[in-house]
């Protein structure tokens, strides 16, 4: 699997890869560090529109479940009319409520993993290759 | 209860017991150790199989017992829990799974120590990490000790206790032989029995009514003595405002405390590519809300077939109303179909418990050895063990432990204790978890304060709660020194924790290291250098 030869680039908690030792170690033209890599990385506009595509649909989501189910928990405590108020036989609001936040999970599980599958996961994948390509020659001191 | 069901019962548990222990000693075989076997069973599960796996973790037996039993007892306000149960992995997959998966190797430590300094923030997240864990796993074994008081008749205290130790022994043996691949074997075999155990329940119990669900709900609101208030919030949480605040407190806990669960988060790390981490979370969603939408007709069920009042009498927070439930299924007390169906639930419940006991156990033995130990050694000590032998280790203390609370706590509701180890895991594990992975400007600093500022109101506040003292149902019904009006402490902690983290990024006298935050979001974001 290609993680396997990925090892090395893993564990760099453990190292300080910004150390300044490992640009006067390589004694040729002077290569970026991983950390100015990854800084650049960063900065570039391939990057940037991941992140945002992630975070444009993230965001909103997680607010809107969050608030859609604090809105829940409130009702339950704060309106128990409204919740005893029946709908259909035995069912009542609150029967509907409860299988409503069930439904809405499903719903957005499904949407986020069709979001990321469509619109993230081919550019992050590239600039995956691109980044190691780029850290390969640094990580190799 | 008769003894043709124990038998049964034991029976069918001592062939689970069999079977997972020949998953381990084959899995185990001839492998030596290495760190990435024993924490990560080498990475290699595919997305179905860590979907099965992370639902096995996930469904405890305070779902399966617990849930249905407050249902049972309370009505609708049971059902809260099934709903923040499942609601919470939203937060797990749109903003946790994947860069959790690409950012750590272990642990919950490794996403945080990316980019801090990697000594405070070990010591802190692995010892929160442990707190969590150790919460959660009592609630486990109070539901075995429960489980077998029910199937040995009585409440043979010499019994409950020896079910207890046993559970925790069993589990240290798969753990410190197993490691994770073993254990993850273990959780997909009890996920699919689990499934298929609630999945015949429930379908029996849909059957009696004919498919009527309306009639299962009157019946159920009849019976309970509460009329239509059953299925109404307000049983349980109604009444004062403590009451119902306490409601909220819960719900809060429950949806934002599972993406601080230490071996949920381990889970991730069993596959190979975020994206086959987000496909298991999507499994494990299926899985599991199709779960707890069984849960809820299971608990109403066993209000419309037994009655609270039965279920009260023979447990008194309701955890064996699902055992009963299924006796009457089958036919009753004393027929063939009843002591069958009675025997496979007491088992499958049994499974249950062992496997997320297990699964919990190695998460938390990686916390102590790769987070803890790893910090807190001396360097040029005499003797230096491997981090592996160290885990193994750990996994014996931390059963230990287990146990020794377990029999402490026997008498709370299993799905209550759940919760308070939810608490816990949201107020000191996400918030750090959160700002590492979003918050640009976050420091080492930041990242001690809000895992201390999180973890040390969240354990005051249930240790002065009256969980612990002050009421009938205490741990200490003798004294009293309840301060804290909340059974869950969710509502203060939580923002506590991200107060805290708040505040010591402010007053950080160090600015952030925008090199490694960059590096951490790349990785986070793209997968470059996953391990």
């Amino acid at each position: 699997m290609e993680q396997v030869d990925k090892q090395e680039g893993c564990d760099d908690s453990a190292v300080p890869i910004d150390d300044p030792r490992y640009d006067t170690a390589v004694p040729r033209q002077r290569e970026p560090s991983a950390a100015e890599i990854y800084l650049e990385v960063q900065r570039s506009p391939a990057f940037q529109e991941v992140r945002r595509r992630y975070r444009r649909f993230v965001f909103p989501a997680a607010l809107a479940f969050l608030l859609w189910y604090l809105a829940y928990v409130v009702a339950a405590t704060a309106a128990p009319g409204l919740m005893a108020r029946p709908v259909a036989g035995a069912v009542n609001v609150a029967m509907v409520a409860g299988l409503g936040q069930f439904l809405t999970t499903f719903l957005l599980t499904w949407a986020y993993a069709r979001h990321a599958r469509l619109r993230r996961d081919r550019a992050a994948l590239e600039l995956r290759w691109d980044t190691q390509e780029m850290t390969r020659g640094a990580a190799q001191r | 209860m008769t003894g043709d069901h124990q038998t049964l019962a034991l029976v069918l548990f001592s062939v689970f017991i069999a079977v997972t222990l020949g998953i381990t000693t084959w899995v185990s075989r001839n492998r030596h150790g290495s760190a990435e076997e024993f924490y990560a069973g080498g990475r290699l599960f595919s997305p179905l199989e860590n979907g099965f796996a992370i639902a096995g973790d996930y469904m405890s037996a305070a779902s399966f017992l617990g849930i249905s039993g407050l249902i049972a007892l309370y009505g609708y306000d049971g059902m809260l829990y099934s709903v923040g149960f499942l609601v919470a992995w939203l937060v797990v997959l749109l903003l946790v799974a994947e860069l959790v998966r690409n950012c750590g190797r272990f642990t919950l430590a490794d996403v945080v120590a990316a980019r801090m300094a990697e000594r405070p923030v070990r010591i802190a997240a692995g010892t929160s990490s442990v707190a969590v864990s150790v919460l959660y796993l009592v609630a486990q074994m109070v539901g075995a000790g429960s489980l077998v008081a029910l199937l040995l008749g009585g409440t043979s205290e010499a019994a409950r206790s020896w079910t207890v130790i046993g559970v925790g022994a069993l589990m240290v043996i798969y753990v410190s032989l197993g490691g994770m691949r073993a254990t993850t074997w273990i959780q997909i075999v009890k996920a699919v029995l689990l499934m298929a155990g609630t999945i015949a329940l429930t379908v029996l119990v849909l059957l009696r009514f004919h498919g009527d669900v309306n009639n299962l709900l009157s019946t159920a609101a009849d019976r309970s003595g509460h009329g239509r208030d059953f299925l109404v919030p307000g049983l349980r949480y109604g009444g004062d405002w403590t009451a119902r605040l306490d409601f909220i407190s819960l719900g809060i806990a429950l949806v934002l405390g599972t993406a601080g669960l230490p071996h949920i988060l381990s889970r991730f790390y069993t596959v190979p590519t975020a994206r086959a981490a987000r496909r298991s979370v999507v499994w494990s969603i299926g899985l599991i809300g199709s779960f707890y939408l069984m849960t809820i007709v299971l608990g109403f069920g066993a209000a419309a077939l037994i009655g609270p009042a039965e279920v009260r009498a023979s447990n008194a927070s309701g955890n064996t109303a699902i055992p009963l439930l299924a006796l009457d299924l089958g036919g009753g007390a004393g027929s063939t179909g009843g002591t069958v169906l009675f025997a496979i639930v007491a088992a499958v419940a049994f499974a249950t418990i062992l496997a997320v006991v297990a699964g919990i156990t190695l998460a938390s033995s990686a916390s102590v050895a790769h987070d803890l130990y790893s910090s807190l050694r001396r360097k040029h000590a005499k003797r230096q063990y491997s981090e592996v032998t160290v885990a193994r280790f750990a996994a014996a203390g931390i059963g230990a432990a287990a146990i020794a609370l377990g029999l402490l706590a026997r008498d709370l509701n299993v799905a209550f204790l759940v919760g308070l180890a939810f608490a816990v895991a949201a107020s000191a594990n996400l918030p750090v978890l959160l700002y590492s992975l979003f918050w640009r400007k976050f420091t080492t600093r930041g990242a001690v304060w809000s895992v201390y500022g999180g973890l040390v109101p969240a354990v005051l506040l249930v240790l002065l709660s009256p969980v612990v003292s002050g009421s009938p149902e205490s741990l200490f019904p003798g004294v009293d020194f309840h301060v804290f009006p909340l059974q869950n402490p969710g509502v203060v902690s939580i923002p506590l924790g991200f107060l805290a983290g708040w505040i010591g990024t402010v007053m950080s006298a160090e600015p952030p290291d925008e090199a490694r935050h960059a590096e951490a979001e790349v990785r986070a974001l793209t997968g470059a250098g996953a391990a």
